[in-house]
């Protein structure tokens, strides 16, 4: 056993110590704390990640004292190493992107509340991503359902507590289900530990006993994240969650806390039930119905929406779709391209929350489109990096969305029947209304103001100027992060073949 | 059909009880009827899983004396799963009641839809 092994239980202890550590220290202390937890995090995940690189193979680690199969275990390999690289990088810069605004929506002295959250939020996450225990996932669930609604919460007015109600209502309804699911499986199977579910789920299959509950049973476990991960017809309530947290809260949900429970349903499909028994199964076909009809409802809606936070809230419903649609393709290709949309979405709908937020502080706080007319001239560094945001989603060459759009055409075209024709319909009718919606509001948040002034070029640019020069000094963080998402968008759309190379190298291991 | 009801009698209760529960959960529009929808829905789980686990005529799976046969003990693992489910219930309803408190001294009423509606108001009044 390396050194290296034990950075999967380090990382999800970790966040868990600090977050109660912050409970006794000040706003800028705890502030300072997270950041340390997430820096450090990031770079031992990429030290993990590099080691399956060099060619380490995937390892289970014992957490406890008992072995299989009555112990508690985690397991790693590349995709688990790349999610847990991803998960604290995105939270940082979302964090520091929206670090003016926590300042302003929750106030000094509950900051470190927020950060406890935060870190929770981060554990869980980490802990989805790693065990290979069935019910250890469901309490890691939960805490990830309590936490979730903390950050939301945080922004104390009465459009957050309404929100967070019926975030935690539809959550708790999806973890009935999961656990009621996880239940009936320990009944089926009588093991918790997903290598030994699978085993013990071939045999039921090849002997053809008990086929009915075990369908039920996939049936109320991809139900059960289904609604947490907000898949078409459960999407209800996140586009008030989203919308109305604070620009940090929004970036964290919507670009993260949704990817872990697809995470963990990728998972059981191919882990815990096994690609023996889920290939062609019927609730995949369902998912990429449902996966296929959020792509486009989720864009009609975001199409009638006047406000830039639920536009993004239903833009996100139709990202997800496109994860959904690869989920339900159901060949190696297909969860290939999910997997590709799920790092991708991750960092492209933090950057457009977080420029959203500062598109925002440039218009007096209002979030209607009449508002943030010219916003973006503004505000030159949330203009540029909601402009690169938007490029992606669309999914012109060079930027991340591309390389989505791109695996996930491939993968849909490798499948040769309905499947290939549906999704490629969908794939196209939604790229061009996702164009259509984003061009508009990009060329809204570019354009003149109606009240403003004729003034000459160079003046106009003096005043911008300016305005960077005074941001430089003031929102370090903001531009850092604003700049480092748009790095790390580029790189993702120049440098694809490493993530894809990465992600199919964890998919061969995964089962 | 009818001996498969009599011989799993708590398993089929719990499934009965759990969809009370979910119903409630869903469909009830009072915010403390949802938050008995979620207890009732969670217990039936833990029903569910105690019935699971539960061997007639064992004792509880304390070893004493020596004796390490598994045949006279009942299985110890979803004991283990309900008391966890329980604590998980127990904090997720806190944080449910709480959230009502603070919905209740804002909006003056325990309807979802009621202050959901309010809020829609609001915005109307915010966009004249």
């Amino acid at each position: 056993m390396t050194l290296v092994q034990n950075v999967p239980a380090f990382s999800i202890l970790a966040p868990m110590l600090a977050g109660v550590v912050c409970l006794v220290l000040p706003a800028r202390a705890s502030h300072r704390l997270t950041n340390g937890v997430l820096v450090v995090l990031a770079l031992l995940s990429f030290l993990l990640l590099n080691s399956f690189w060099d060619g380490a193979p995937m390892f289970t680690y014992r957490m406890g004292h008992y072995g299989a199969p009555v112990g508690n275990e985690i397991r790693a390999g590349e995709l688990e190493a790349s999610m847990a690289f991803m998960f604290p990088v995105v939270m940082l810069l979302s964090l520091m992107g929206g670090r003016n605004h926590l300042r302003s929506d929750i106030g000094r002295s509950k900051v470190n509340l927020y950060y406890i959250s935060v870190l929770f939020l981060l554990s869980s996450m980490l802990a989805l991503t790693y065990t290979n225990d069935l019910f250890t996932a469901y309490v890691f669930v939960e805490i990830n359902t309590v936490t979730a609604c903390g950050i939301i919460i945080s922004k104390e007015d009465g459009y957050t507590l309404a929100a967070s109600m019926r975030y935690l209502i539809m959550s708790l309804l999806g973890s009935g289900l999961f656990l009621i699911g996880i239940c009936l499986i320990y009944g089926l199977t009588g093991h918790l530990l997903m290598p030994h579910i699978q085993e013990a789920v071939n045999h039921l299959a090849r002997s053809g006993s008990f086929l009915a509950p075990l369908q039920v049973t996939i049936a109320l476990l991809a139900v059960g994240l289904a609604l947490k991960s907000a898949l078409w017809p459960f999407h209800s309530w996140l586009a008030d969650a989203h919308s109305s947290a604070s620009a940090a809260s929004s970036a964290i949900l919507s670009g993260l806390v949704l990817k872990s429970f697809i995470f963990l349903m990728i998972k059981i499909f191919f882990r815990t039930v096994g690609p023996d028994v889920m290939t062609g199964h019927a609730i995949l076909n369902l998912l990429l119905v449902f996966g296929i009809l959020g792509m486009l409802l989720g864009s009609v809606n975001a199409l009638f929406e006047k406000d830039i936070k639920r536009m993004l809230a239903f833009s996100s419903v139709s990202q997800i779709g496109y994860i959904f649609c690869g989920i339900g393709l159901g060949t190696v290709a297909g969860v290939s391209a999910a997997l590709v949309q799920v790092v991708v979405h991750a960092v492209t709908k933090a950057m457009l929350f977080i420029s959203a937020g500062g598109l925002m502080d440039a218009s007096e706080g209002k979030k209607d489109f009449e508002a943030l007319r010219g916003a973006g001239r503004r505000d030159v560094a949330a203009g540029a990096a909601f402009a690169v945001g938007t490029l992606s989603m669309i999914g012109l060459p060079f930027f991340a969305g591309f390389i989505t759009k791109l695996t996930l055409v491939t993968a849909a075209a490798g499948t040769h029947d309905w499947r290939m024709y549906a999704s490629l319909t969908a794939i196209i009718l939604s790229t061009i209304l996702t164009a259509i919606y984003y061009i508009r509001i990009l060329s809204l948040i570019f354009g003149k103001e109606d009240s403003e002034e004729e003034v000459c070029e160079g003046q106009n640019r003096r005043i911008l100027f300016a305005h960077l020069r005074r941001q430089l000094s003031m929102d370090t963080e903001y531009l850092l992060a604003s700049f480092a998402l748009i790095v790390i968008n580029l790189w993702i759309g120049l440098r694809s073949d490493d993530l894809v190379a990465v992600i199919d190298a964890g998919l061969a291991t995964f089962q | 059909m009818n001996n498969y009801m009599v011989t799993n009698l708590p398993e089929v209760a719990a499934i009965v009880l759990f969809g009370i529960g979910f119903s409630n959960l869903l469909l009830a529009r009072n915010l403390i009827k949802k938050i008995i929808g979620l207890n009732v829905m969670d217990t039936a789980i833990y029903l569910f899983l105690a019935a699971k686990g539960y061997v007639d005529d064992a004792a509880a799976p304390i070893v004493s004396a020596g004796t390490v046969d598994p045949d006279l003990y009942v299985n110890p693992v979803p004991s283990g799963l309900v008391l966890t489910g329980i604590v998980v219930s127990v904090s997720v309803t806190a944080v449910l009641l709480a959230l009502t408190v603070r919905l209740y001294e804002e909006f003056n009423t325990l309807d979802i839809d009621e202050i959901v509606h309010q809020l829609r108001r609001k915005d109307r009044e915010a966009m004249r």
